[in-house]
């Protein structure tokens, strides 16, 4: 093991995990009213129509694509009969359309931010920095996908190498010779989307984490008391004693 | 039976003006930001007009508030499920040219023009692009009807009438009759923005039912803004958050009437507590017969002098002062005991709580125009009687199109006229002007005081919020008190706005009230420094 693997698939995935946990906890804790999609639909809509679903829907899958491909051992689905060949196509062609979906979906979005003089107006700093990390890790990982598919090279089992490295830093026993072993493509990728998810507390992007799953949940009307100290209102400060 | 309090406003249309000032003073108060340069808590509409933002009351476009379907009341625009498929893109939301593009000018050149043979003329820009732009439309591009021919027909109420009334009439109509609409939210018994909103960060107060925004909990989502059939819910595009009328809760919570309602110059507002049952909100909402609606809405509102009444209210919490500041009413007076006041489409199912004296004057001139004596009550009953189309468009706005609670309320303002007229020029008043009615002669007459002379403390019966809560107000600070809010304090180490902010509450108002009212010049210093000595419980 070199020092360099070490501190790319050992080091750097647990900066990345405390990061991106620290950075979420602060930003809620004290940055509530800076959690918010920022959408910009008042201004332009007739891009965003098409652009923001496609790019959210294909987001989705390929988040959930990600979760399954990385999370579940190989073990299981060829437990459940599922061969190796099957796992790969469906895998592959899912996720590579999915993948063009939200390539299609971000592109959009990105000419939409720089063409649209309102919206571009209204894109920050934050935001430019956000899409490039954002839009060459997706890059990648559809470079990725072709490159480890055998539709160009030879087709690559991530899921000997990748996946088990994956859930051996989640398991706190890292094993980094198995990603070093990986395709050059799927590091790159990796690297990129570390990057991305330290970056992730400090942008937009935490809107991910705020999706309303709640609101099936709850009565349509809410009634709060002046008094109520729930989510978001300010907690008495320092010094505040009470005055009886 | 739950009782539950609402703070509630009446707006006299008759006197209103059109003068803008309240919206004017509101925006100063509340949006005079970046962000919602375009939203006007307060906006005053001509009518006939397209209104603010354009079309809004067109709610096959923008889907707005509730819907009987199959006997339960659900939101125009669909289920929760459909409502968070469609969040990547609101279909029905109003883009901000639907309000209108708002702009400055560029003033420097007035001065830093080189000298030359023309006037150099400050030009437009956009405030949304920097960019020079056309102006083309505002918040009140056809007031005064403005643009007339071209414009006002495309009013949804006109378009909604058109098949009733021929051309003929209707070309009349717009000659004769107009009217001014100040609208603010209606801080809804049911309020749909609230229903729509998927972080739950939209709430009624149980206090007073003022409708607010949770600024920390808005996750920008935009579902509130097309859900209010009002379009009384506007995104800040520069926050990311959601914000709208906020009833001016921080001068509400110590007895202060709203902005709007202080400055209004034809001193139309009243401000008052209704008690209504928030048990029999969602049984009156879903009402087969939209003109069913006002009526269960007027049912909803509990009688503050009823014994039974007033003991549920005071099991369920609300203070003694409360249920004396909801007996002396204005607003339930105005709406319950005379029943000259109207909702707003109450078609929309939110069971708005803001109600309007619908304006007998269009009525009084024209009649006046064609030589009559216009304040003669059977000169004026007969002219509501044939004057079908002003009353059809006023019943469109109040009543769900039932021209019946329309005409009763134009017909009590009309009695009170001529029976005023009688008393005034020293004449015997007529007893039986009142009867017909259905009022006494001492009821007409308190009501002409409350409608004519409108003294101040008649205008607005607002209990303060409570002392063992002020403690909670102030912590919980202004919704809009935030980085980028109009309750941002500049919060620099150094200076005089150094240290912990001063929250807009009690003492704030108090201290503020007190220099305004006070003889002696009370300097700001010496004024923070008692706000700081109360807050801090000490002052070292
Ligand atoms: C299920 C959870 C999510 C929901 C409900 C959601 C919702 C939204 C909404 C409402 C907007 C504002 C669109 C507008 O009106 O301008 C938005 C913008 C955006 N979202 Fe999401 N989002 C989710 C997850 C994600 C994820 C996982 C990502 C990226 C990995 C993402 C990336 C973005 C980006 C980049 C924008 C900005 C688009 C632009 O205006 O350029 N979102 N999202
Ligand atoms: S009028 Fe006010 S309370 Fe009613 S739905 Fe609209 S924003 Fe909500
Ligand atoms: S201030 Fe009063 S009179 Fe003037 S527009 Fe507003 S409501 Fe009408």
């Amino acid at each position: 093991m070199t020092s360099r693997e070490i501190l790319l698939w050992v080091a750097l995935p647990y900066f990345t995990i405390a990061t991106f946990t620290t950075g979420l906890w602060w930003r809620y804790r004290y940055d509530k009213f800076g959690w918010t999609t920022r959408s910009s639909q008042v201004y332009e809509v007739n891009i965003l129509r098409v652009a923001s679903p496609l790019f959210h829907l294909g987001m989705l899958a390929v988040v959930g694509g990600h979760v399954l491909g990385l999370l579940i051992p190989e073990t299981w689905t060829h437990a459940l009969g599922i061969s190796e060949g099957t796992y790969h196509l469906v895998a592959v062609s899912l996720g590579a359309l999915s993948g063009l979906g939200t390539l299609l979906g971000i592109s959009l979005l990105v000419y939409r931010r720089r063409m649209t003089q309102s919206v571009f107006v209204a894109t920050t700093k934050n935001d430019k920095l956000m899409y490039v990390f954002l839009l060459s890790t997706i890059v990648l990982g559809l470079a990725t996908t072709l490159v480890g598919s055998g539709i160009v090279g030879d087709a690559y089992n991530y899921r000997e190498t990748v996946s088990p490295w994956f859930r051996s830093i989640l398991l706190f026993n890292p094993k980094p010779e198995l990603m070093a072993a990986s395709l050059p493509s799927f590091q790159i990728h990796a690297v990129a989307g570390m990057l991305l998810f330290m970056l992730w507390p400090f942008t937009r992007l935490v809107h991910a984490f705020s999706a309303p799953i709640m609101y099936f949940f709850r009565p349509y009307i809410v009634y709060r008391s002046r008094g109520d100290h729930a989510s978001g209102s300010r907690k008495p400060r320092r010094g505040w004693n009470s005055f009886t | 039976m739950k009782v539950m309090a609402q703070v509630a406003m009446v707006m006299n249309l008759d006197k209103c003006i059109g003068c803008h000032t309240c919206s004017v003073t509101c925006k100063q108060a509340w949006t005079n930001r970046s962000g919602v340069e375009y939203a006007w808590f307060n906006n005053v509409e001509t009518r006939p007009g397209q209104g603010y933002p354009r079309t809004y009351e067109d709610q096959e476009k923008w889907q707005g508030g509730w819907v009987l379907k199959n006997g339960k009341v659900r939101l125009r625009s669909g289920g929760r499920l459909k409502r968070l498929l469609q969040i990547f893109s609101n279909p029905n939301l109003p883009g901000l040219k639907d309000y209108y593009e708002p702009w400055t000018y560029d003033y420097d050149t007035l001065i830093s023009a080189p000298l030359g043979d023309h006037t150099p003329v400050a030009r437009p820009k956009s405030l949304i692009t920097g960019k020079n732009m056309k102006i083309e439309w505002s918040s009140n591009w056809d007031d005064d009807l403005a643009g007339g021919p071209e414009l006002a027909p495309k009013d949804p109420i006109l378009v909604k009438i058109k098949d009733q009334v021929s051309d003929r009439v209707k070309l009349e109509f717009e000659q004769a009759f107009m009217f001014y609409l100040p609208r603010i939210c209606e801080h809804c018994l049911n309020p749909s923005c609230v229903a729509a909103c998927p972080s739950g960060a939209m709430y009624k107060r149980s206090e007073d039912g003022i409708v607010l925004v949770d600024q920390d909990a808005c996750r920008g989502w935009r579902m509130c803004v097309s859900n209010c059939p009002y379009k009384k819910v506007y995104f800040n595009h520069n926050t990311g958050k959601a914000e709208k009328c906020t009833m001016c809760y921080p001068r509400i919570e110590v007895g202060l009437p709203t902005v709007c309602s202080e400055t209004c110059v034809g001193r139309l507002r009243y401000l008052g507590i209704i008690l209504y049952d928030v048990d029999a909100v969602s049984a009156a909402v879903s009402q087969e017969n939209e003109q069913d609606l006002l009526e269960a809405q007027l049912d909803l509102m509990l009688d503050p002098s009823d014994p039974e009444v007033i003991a549920a209210a005071i099991r369920d919490g609300i203070p003694a002062d409360w249920l004396e500041a909801a007996a002396k009413s204005p607003v339930y007076k105005l709406i319950k005991k005379y029943r000259v006041a109207l909702p707003l489409h109450p078609e929309y199912r939110t069971m708005p709580m803001v109600w309007y004296v619908p304006p007998l004057s269009p009525i009084v001139d024209s009649l006046r125009e064609t030589g009559n004596d216009a304040e003669d009550s059977k000169n004026l009953f007969g002219a509501l009687n044939s004057l079908r189309i002003p009353v059809e468009y006023l019943a469109e706005l109040f009543t769900a199109g039932d021209t019946e609670p329309v005409l009763r309320s134009l017909k009590t303002l009309a009695a009170m006229r001529s029976y005023m007229r009688d008393v005034n020029l020293g004449q015997d008043p007529k007893p039986e002007i009142p009867a017909s009615v259905g009022m006494s002669e001492e009821t007409l007459y308190e009501m002409y005081r409350l409608l004519a002379i409108a003294k101040y403390e008649d205008r607005y019966v607002i209990p303060k919020a409570h002392a063992e809560s002020a403690q909670n107000l102030e912590e919980m600070g202004c919704s809009l008190d935030v980085a980028g809010g109009p309750g941002q304090f500049g919060q620099g180490p150094f200076g005089e706005s150094s240290g912990r902010p001063i929250p807009v509450a009690i003492e704030t108002f108090h201290g503020l009230k007190d220099r305004q009212t006070s003889e002696v010049l009370i300097p700001l210093s010496a004024m923070t420094m008692n706000l700081k000595s109360w807050s801090n419980g000490s002052n070292d």
